[in-house]
């Protein structure tokens, strides 16, 4: 077990530029369970720095400072290995699997044939899907995709969280719901969330710090 | 063909009599033992339906009775598998050569066996020889290149016109009753366009029906007599192509579409080589039942399709069995019969033995074929140089005519 | 990168190679012959005495002259043939259904569809008989000059007939990627003319993405052998066409005068392409001072029913010329003026089933060969474009384009001298290659949007799932690309089947596919044969398409996310 006090995600003297422009500069570290919500208007570079935090930041752009996650650096890993999970606000779910198939791609390899169904049909139930994974991922209401983009994405067992606006696309009902499975979901695993939206009431319900970028 | 003959000459130079242990032919149970399990590639032009099925067949009744696998190589052109033989003996491999049997006579029988790129002599020890007309079919000489047992017969081919009865009333039986009834019918004759073997094949015919002394003609042309022999051919053309169909812009490009224009109502007269050939169409569906054929008075042209063996053959001993066989009653009436081939018998049917002649009396060799009788005499092929300076010289004069 | 995937760096040389190797080699091949040299026939240059050769040929300026105008002719025709349909119909319901018709016409090889060609155009063919003797009064079919006529028109018909579902086919598709239905509106709101609004504001577009295929389009009508040997005229014949005669000729010295004449080819589509950009040019001077005049022309019934009229011509004589194959194939006696056969019958089909069935299978085996290396070099090369983030720029697509531009006429041959002087073996595996030359391309080309439209993001969420680069593209990127990789496969084995000039000369003559039959078999001129072999030829192509429908529409009917798309 890594030291308790380098735990969580660190984004340390980052600084993200377009040629001689700088995008992007922020020093900041967000410790597991806890949501740090990035604001602003369009273009002023919040997806580009989730890109280089995932690790498919476009050649084009040039990235200073490091990135520790759970006192590891990950800057310059390959995206699948850095165990940094995201949700968009289209889920994204694959089109040619079936439910059950999606959440199997995302649970990490091993077990049995039988063992990783189950652990499957554990996480549908979780959310309130029993049954669903025979289903056409077409054929979910928006809610229902959300539900299963998310447990996909846990299911990776990743250390930190990144949120796209993930709740943009859903009706205000919905959205309250939603936002709160997911950040149930995040603190019960203890991680570290960076969430970037447009919206007041997210940056509110995550109730972490929040920084608002250009403008 | 230039190359061809140069290349031919250097080598039957340099290259002594090749020298060979194969089985003497004279030993036939011998021959049929050693034939026994060998495959014979047989190269043969693949270009008509009909024939690739005789070869086929003819394959399977060897396969029975002796033995003999039978491939049919499908050539587009008799001179590839000249060609290929002749760089088989360049690059010295003298034994286990790609081709066993080969379609084959004229100028190509010619060039093989100058260059002594073939076996034999073998085909008059076959035992089928002794039932072969040597007297009345011209066997024993190609293109009048002397045969000397290097290939064995096993087709007649010769000159007929065929003619739409419904539309010409009598038979045209000279190059001049052609001309008239062309003149009196204009945009209704026409012939393949040269160097398509048929379309030389009129010309050659109407050289011979045009000439007074064809003597000549069975020697090489020379500079010295070659534009006088031909000019009454020249003439001729002069005078027959502006009345061609479409009066000799365009051409048919083979036999088979002089067939197909014919049977469109487009043509009334068309020559061809295969006596059979009118009847097989119609009974094809390719021709109008009202189609006959003729000759002309002072004869046609004929020749005899021939196999030969390389010298570097692998099966030779299952080559000359298939050869054999091809001269036999069975094979020889299986030929002629016009929904098989209608190929002409080179067979002396008259000496069969009774069982034999059967099989040949019992053939309906089909409306439009003429009687042996009636195709009379064959007139015999000039010499082929001939052949190759009048084809180059149409194409001078007619094949770029814009 | 980790080292598993070390050889996909390697896949854009190799695709490169295998693209632009035989050509280059091909080049090569003809100009050394071209200038006397040509060490199998034991001759040795340089010499121009190939070219003294050519020039002696009386054939020779009526050959070149007969090229230029049938190739330029045929381009120009089909081009405008398109912009005048598109410009009348498209975006209505009637055009809708003219796409449709089209698009599975487009496989139709070209020697088959020139088949069909043939017998409705021909004095004794399907439209005289149509009208005889009742109207013309004629119970022999007329001595008139239609099919290889010395002019070529014949020849321009086949090819236009064939050009324009092509050129048709990939406007629609700019279409889509320049909005022209929203700009034709603005144009119409203006006052003008559907055609003149969608000629003025849509067309120049439209033209810039469909140029290279136009030139395409151009090269290929110059140069190609396999229609000209149908409709073509014979005295002489087009020079590619006596360019293949002289290639066959066991004569080893003619392939230097054809090397020579494969020069001349070359540059004839040289020039062409010259003429053809300054002819662009100058038009587009025209226009621009013509447009400024603001002429609104909005009555152009007449010209929209040019449009409808011609889009009609073409599709009919596609379609009645298969039909025509279909009846002669079964045909019993059929004699003119009969409109339909006196019977019908399978004979040809059981006199042809042996030898079709052997092409037939030497058909499959080299599509299957041939596509199966171009589909793993062109997923290979997008995929490490993708990976290495190299971007296809606009002189990689004239790379891309090269060999379709130059004339096959001109490299094939010089190919083929090259194995001989080698001392290769002439073959399957030979053909193979040379078919990959023109089937990269538009494998390529049939990909490249597919790909590019796939949502990245997928990628990225499966990265984030801790999916390596290689699990992505096996288990994510394929499947859901599965519908468009079937298409370019149907294309990859359409472009492969059509192939004639390749197989004839690479294959030595000695290996029979469907298409050298056919067009041997048009030659000999045995119409139910060529029905038999042209129908196997055109279903060879169509197959592959049907499959490319059906099977993604069975394997993701329970995936609504994948349809139409």
């Amino acid at each position: 077990m890594a030291d308790q006090s380098k735990l969580g995600l660190r984004l340390e003297g980052l600084e993200i530029c377009h040629g001689d422009r700088r995008l992007v500069a922020l020093n900041h570290e967000i410790a597991p369970g806890e949501v740090l919500t990035l604001m602003g208007p369009s273009g002023v570079g919040k997806s580009t720095l989730l890109s280089a935090v995932i690790g498919t930041l476009s050649p084009e752009f040039r990235l200073l400072g490091e990135i520790f996650l759970n006192g590891q650096i990950i800057t310059n890993l390959p995206p699948h290995q850095r165990n940094v999970g995201i949700l968009f606000q289209e889920t994204l779910l694959f089109p040619h699997m079936s439910v059950g198939a999606n959440l199997a791609f995302g649970l990490a390899s091993g077990g049995t044939r039988a063992e990783r169904r189950e652990r499957v049909n554990l996480a549908l139930a979780k959310v309130g899907l029993e049954g669903f994974a025979d289903r056409d991922p077409a054929t979910l209401s928006g809610g229902q995709r959300a539900r299963v983009a998310l447990m996909r994405t846990l299911l990776a067992k990743p250390q930190a969280l990144l949120l796209d606006e993930p709740f943009s696309g859903l009706d205000a009902a919905l959205r309250t719901k939603i936002r709160k499975l997911v950040f149930e979901q995040a603190r019960a695993q203890n991680l570290p969330v960076l969430m970037v939206t447009h919206d007041g009431e997210d940056a509110a319900a995550a109730g972490g710090e929040v920084i608002t970028l250009g403008g | 063909m230039k190359t061809h003959w140069l290349k031919i000459a250097v080598l039957g130079a340099l290259v002594p009599l090749t020298s060979w242990a194969d089985t003497d032919p004279k030993n036939w149970d011998l021959v049929l033992e050693k034939a026994q399990g060998q495959t014979v590639y047989w190269n043969a032009w693949g270009g008509s339906p009909t024939t690739n099925a005789f070869i086929e067949w003819a394959g399977d009744r060897v396969k029975e009775e002796f033995g003999v696998t039978v491939e049919h190589v499908k050539l587009t052109d008799t001179a590839d598998a000249v060609t290929r033989v002749l760089s088989e003996k360049e690059v010295d491999k003298d034994q286990g050569g790609a081709i066993d049997l080969i379609w084959i006579n004229g100028a190509n029988f010619a060039s093989m066996k100058d260059a002594e790129l073939l076996f034999g002599p073998w085909a008059e020890d076959l035992p089928g020889w002794r039932h072969v007309d040597v007297v009345g079919k011209s066997v024993q000489s190609d293109f009048t290149v002397p045969v000397e047992g290097f290939e064995s017969p096993w087709a007649m081919a010769q000159v007929v016109f065929m003619y739409d009865t419904a539309d010409i009333a009598d038979p045209l039986p000279s190059a001049n009753a052609i001309l008239d009834w062309a003149k009196a019918h204009p945009g209704r004759y026409t012939y393949p366009q040269p160097p398509d073997f048929l379309g030389t094949t009129f010309l050659k015919q109407m050289l011979v029906e045009l000439i007074d002394n064809s003597e000549e003609l069975a020697l090489p042309a020379t500079d010295d007599n070659y534009d006088a022999v031909t000019a009454p051919l020249w003439d001729y053309l002069a005078e027959l192509t502006p009345v061609l169909w479409r009066e000799g812009r365009a051409y048919p490009p083979s036999g088979t579409r002089q067939i197909q224009l014919m049977n469109d109502g487009e043509l009334d007269l068309a020559i061809s080589f295969s006596p059979g050939a009118a009847s097989t169409a119609i009974a094809n569906y390719e021709l109008p039942d009202t189609v006959r054929t003729f000759v002309l008075d002072k004869g046609t042209i004929g020749n005899a399709s021939y196999v030969a063996i390389p010298y570097n053959s692998s099966a030779k001993e299952g080559a000359m069995v298939l050869a054999n066989f091809l001269l036999s009653a069975e094979a020889q009436a299986n030929a002629q019969d016009p929904n098989v081939l209608g190929y002409g018998t080179v067979l002396d049917v008259a000496g069969l033995p009774e069982e034999d002649k059967k099989r040949f009396d019992s053939l309906d060799l089909g409306i439009a074929t003429l009687s042996p009788a009636e195709l009379g005499r064959a007139q015999a092929e000039p010499h082929p140089s001939w052949m190759t300076r009048i084809a180059d010289d149409w194409q001078k004069r007619y094949g770029v005519a814009q | 990168m980790q080292t598993q995937h070390t050889f996909l760096p390697f896949l854009p040389a190799l695709t490169l190679l295998a693209l632009l190797g035989p050509v280059v080699g091909g080049l090569y091949g003809t100009l050394l012959p071209a200038f006397g040299h040509l060490p199998a026939a034991g001759l040795s240059g340089p010499s121009l005495d190939p070219f003294r050769g050519l020039l002696a040929w009386p054939g020779f300026l009526p050959s070149v002259r007969l090229s230029m105008v049938t190739g330029i002719g045929a381009a120009f025709l089909s081009l405008s043939v398109v912009a005048l349909i598109l410009a009348g119909w498209s975006g209505t319901r009637a055009f809708r259904w003219v796409e449709r018709l089209l698009s599975p016409l487009l496989s139709v090889p070209h020697a088959a569809a020139a088949f069909g060609l043939a017998f409705l155009i021909a004095p004794s063919g399907w439209v005289v008989r149509l009208f005889s003797p009742w109207l013309t009064g004629w119970e022999r079919p007329p001595d008139v000059l239609i099919l290889q006529d010395p002019l070529g028109l014949s020849l321009i018909a086949g090819l236009v007939v064939k050009e324009v579902p092509f050129l048709l086919l990939m406007s629609i598709s700019a279409m889509g990627q320049v909005g022209g239905a929203k700009q034709l509106a603005v144009a119409q709101s203006l006052g003008y003319g559907r055609v003149a609004g969608w000629l003025a504001v849509v067309f120049p577009a439209i033209y810039v993405r469909i140029r290279l295929p136009v030139l395409v389009v151009l090269a290929w009508s110059m140069s190609v052998v396999d229609v000209a040997v149908i409709l073509g005229p014979s005295t002489p014949s087009t020079l590619s066409v006596q360019i293949v005669r002289w290639m066959s000729d066991p004569d080893l010295t003619f392939r230097l005068q054809a090397a020579a004449a494969a020069l001349v080819q070359l540059g004839l589509v040289i020039v062409a392409l010259l003429v053809w950009t300054a002819a662009e040019w100058s038009l587009v001077q025209l226009s621009k001072r013509y447009f400024h005049m603001g002429r609104r022309h909005a009555r152009d019934r007449v010209l929209r029913g040019v449009g409808a009229g011609l889009a009609g011509t073409v599709s009919l004589a596609l379609i009645l010329g298969l039909l025509g194959l279909v009846l002669w194939s079964f045909a019993g006696f059929w004699s003119f003026p009969d409109l339909l056969p006196q019977q019908f019958t399978l004979r040809s089909w059981q006199r042809h089933s042996a030898g079709s069935f052997d092409a037939l299978t030497e058909t499959a085996l080299i599509a299957g060969c041939v596509v199966t290396l171009g589909i793993v070099l062109t997923l290979g090369c997008l995929e490490a474009e993708e990976r290495h983030n190299l971007r296809l720029t606009s002189k990689g697509m004239w790379l891309l384009y090269l060999p379709l531009l130059v004339p096959q006429t001109a490299f094939i041959p010089g190919l083929q001298t090259l194995l001989l002087n080698f001392g290769l073996e002439t073959g399957r595996g030979a053909v193979i290659l040379a078919h990959l030359v023109f089937v990269l391309p538009y494998l390529r080309l049939s990909l490249q949007d597919p790909w590019m439209q796939w949502d990245r993001r997928q990628a990225v969420s499966s990265a984030a799932l801790g999916a390596s680069p290689r699990r992505i593209f096996w288990r994510v990127r394929l499947p859901m690309l599965l519908a468009p990789i079937l298409t370019a496969i149907a294309v990859g084995v359409a472009v492969s089947v059509g192939q004639y000039l390749p197989t004839l000369l690479i294959g030595g003559g000695r290996v029979e596919t469907l298409t050298t039959e056919a067009v041997a078999l048009a030659s000999g001129g045995d119409r139910r044969a060529i029905g038999v072999f042209g129908l196997l030829q055109t279903a060879a192509a169509l197959l592959p398409f049907a499959i490319a429908l059906v099977v993604p529409a069975v394997i993701w009917r329970n995936r609504k996310g994948l349809r139409h798309g």
